[in-house]
């Protein structure tokens, strides 16, 4: 059964905005625009799209703040809009931007007190906090207050408190934003382990591709609230990834190279970038620009994912 | 349909045990700053103290205000200042809804298997408030010894069942108006007027207020039952535009129905935050 299932949904906002000295203008925003999708217990799927498009809306839509304006949401197997706090009981969440946690007092407590808050049975609690202080290695500061917490224990604190009612779900919205390498390799062995462990579900949003890459098997990408691809890691790389990047260094500085069937994406001093398409060899290409300068140098790179991402924003799915 | 914003699985006492448990992690965070706690709550001691001097000069000046004695009149003032103390110390949170709506903080109530507005009362509580309730309560002490009343056993229980619905009153109106942030995010001010204003009201005999102004408050905003009419029951008292003394004992029913009134609204006001999402 799907954890989460949402059915042409449609979240519309009004938004004024100042038109003269008194006037207001009032237009009608979709933030999300008839996203249907479904989500299978297990499975780590990446939400992407750029700022604005719709990605904290739908993880709102999903979570139960937010109601939508058309189409049904399932989750947990229950409509969060009409029972929100059994919804909101058997999932978890973390705002990457926002805390869950009491700002003045020991991470403990907020753990303590979030026991009470879903009713979780002692011994059950226990458990739970002893498994995430060692996965999550949060034993040296469990009795620091959270405010003095760095940003990367913060949020491994989050990804805990989230996690202490057994939740069937686990909503990260941009989880690593702000983190530095280690911290965000150590939020992201945590959401491997927790899936493979635990068999957890997990939506995650983020801008960082290499979240995706890493933990993601199926990738979302919505942009002006629609939903452009559903699609597999591997599969979007192989779809838009046909074309590859030749890395030059030329001998001395040199204007954009003219080669039939590539065209320079970027220049760096005596080095140039230059992506061509799968019916060409890097080899012929690679002839061609020895034919025009000398060469000291080359190498061949795939399309990164961000590149691809990128082109599907600005250019639309194919 | 049972709306899931009022009511968790936890049970009216499983909520009433989460609210203690919230409340007192606000108090241990507001224990952080030590001095700044301590320098409230003996700031809040003093302003009690000093409010106590000038009741007791003012009353002291006054024979009598509208055919009540002194004594009388602060038999008034205590019940609808103790009432008031109270609700401001469960329920003058809810005026921070606005502020929450705007800090985009308010979804975390959301996300949480409790009422949004229990965990708002919970996690800004502030203790320093209670100490409002001393200098009202002496007052209240104070008239109620030295009043002639006839402590017949139906008087006996009208002083707390006019306190208890007094809060309620108190609340709701907090309740009430803040819901309107839902609709406009910035409200205070307004809501002001009707609990710090409504306060002011119920401190003086609602025959000096003129019919109209008395009818309001009667009828539109039931402030009277906070205090004048427990107060005239207390004391037997007619009422000078033709009330009968019972009225008094409409009081529970009226904080009833505002306290489902004030639920509908404010259950209304979170399905609107929910559906345009500001």
């Amino acid at each position: 059964m799907a954890v989460v299932a949402l059915d042409g949904v449609v979240k519309e906002f009004t938004v004024a905005r100042r038109a003269g000295r008194f006037r207001r203008e009032r237009s009608v925003v979709r933030a999300v625009d008839e996203v249907s999708l479904s989500i299978e217990a297990g499975e780590m799927v990446g939400y992407i799209g750029p700022n604005g498009a719709g990605k904290s809306t739908t993880v709102k839509l999903c979570t139960g703040v937010l109601v939508p304006t058309a189409g049904r949401v399932a989750v947990v197997g229950a409509d969060p809009t009409r029972s929100r706090t059994d919804v909101v009981r058997r999932i978890g969440v973390v705002f990457g931007q926002r805390t869950q946690l009491w700002w003045d007092l020991p991470l403990r407590d907020s753990f303590d007190l979030l026991r009470h808050v879903y009713g979780v049975h002692a011994d059950r609690h226990r458990t739970n906090v002893d498994a995430f202080v060692d996965l999550l290695d949060l034993a040296g500061f469990l009795d620091t207050p959270v405010r003095q917490l760095s940003l990367g224990q913060r949020m491994r604190g989050e990804l805990a408190a989230a996690l202490l009612h057994d939740p069937e779900i686990l909503f990260l919205d941009e989880p690593t934003i702000g983190l530095d390498v280690v911290s965000k390799e150590a939020v992201r062995s945590f959401l491997v382990a927790l899936n493979r462990e635990r068999g957890m579900t997990v939506l995650l949003t983020t801008h960082d591709l290499v979240d995706v890459e890493r933990l993601c098997t199926r990738l979302l990408i919505i942009d002006h609230g629609r939903l452009l691809e559903d699609t597999t890691v591997a599969g979007i790389k192989q779809r838009y990834g046909g074309e590859r990047v030749l890395v030059v260094d030329l001998e001395e500085p040199h204007p954009p190279l003219e080669v039939p069937g590539a065209h320079v994406v970027r220049t760096d001093g005596p080095r140039q970038w230059l992506r061509f398409s799968p019916d060409r060899t890097a080899a012929d290409v690679l002839a061609r620009v020895a034919a025009q300068a000398p060469v000291r140098d080359i190498s061949v790179e795939e399309t990164p994912i961000e590149d691809i991402v990128r082109r599907i924003y600005e250019e639309g799915p194919r | 349909m049972a709306d899931p914003d009022r009511t968790g699985s936890h049970g009216w006492r499983g909520e009433l045990g989460v609210y203690r448990r919230l409340v007192g992690a606000r108090i241990r965070s507001d224990w952080q700053y030590r001095a700044s706690f301590v320098l409230l709550l003996v700031s809040q001691v003093l302003v009690a103290g000093l409010d106590l001097a000038v009741i007791a000069v003012l009353f002291g000046r006054v024979d009598a205000l509208a055919g009540w004695t002194a004594l009388e009149v602060a038999l008034l003032y205590g019940l609808g200042g103790v009432a008031f103390a109270v609700a401001d110390v469960f329920a003058s949170q809810a005026e921070l809804a606005g502020r929450h709506i705007k800090a985009g903080t308010f979804d975390r109530f959301l996300l949480r298997p409790l009422s949004p507005l229990l965990q708002l009362s919970a996690g800004e509580f502030a203790l320093r408030r209670a100490g409002r309730v001393v200098q009202p309560g002496v007052v209240l002490a104070v008239a109620l010894a030295g009043t002639d009343i006839d402590w017949t056993p139906d008087r006996v229980a009208m002083v707390p069942v006019a306190l208890a619905s007094g809060t309620v009153v108190f609340g709701t109106v907090w309740v009430l108006t803040s819901s309107v942030a839902f609709w406009t995010v910035e409200t205070q001010e307004f809501g002001n007027a009707f609990t710090y204003g409504g306060n002011h009201l119920t401190q003086y005999p609602i025959d000096v207020l003129g019919p109209w102004l008395r009818r309001l408050v009667t009828f539109v905003v039931p402030l009277a039952f906070v205090a004048y009419f427990p107060a005239a029951y207390l004391l037997d008292k007619p009422d000078p535009l033709g009330a009968p003394s019972e009225a008094a004992l409409l009081t529970p029913a009226v904080s009833l129905a505002l306290a489902l009134a004030a639920r509908a609204v404010w259950s209304n006001a979170v399905r609107h935050y929910r559906s345009t999402g500001s």
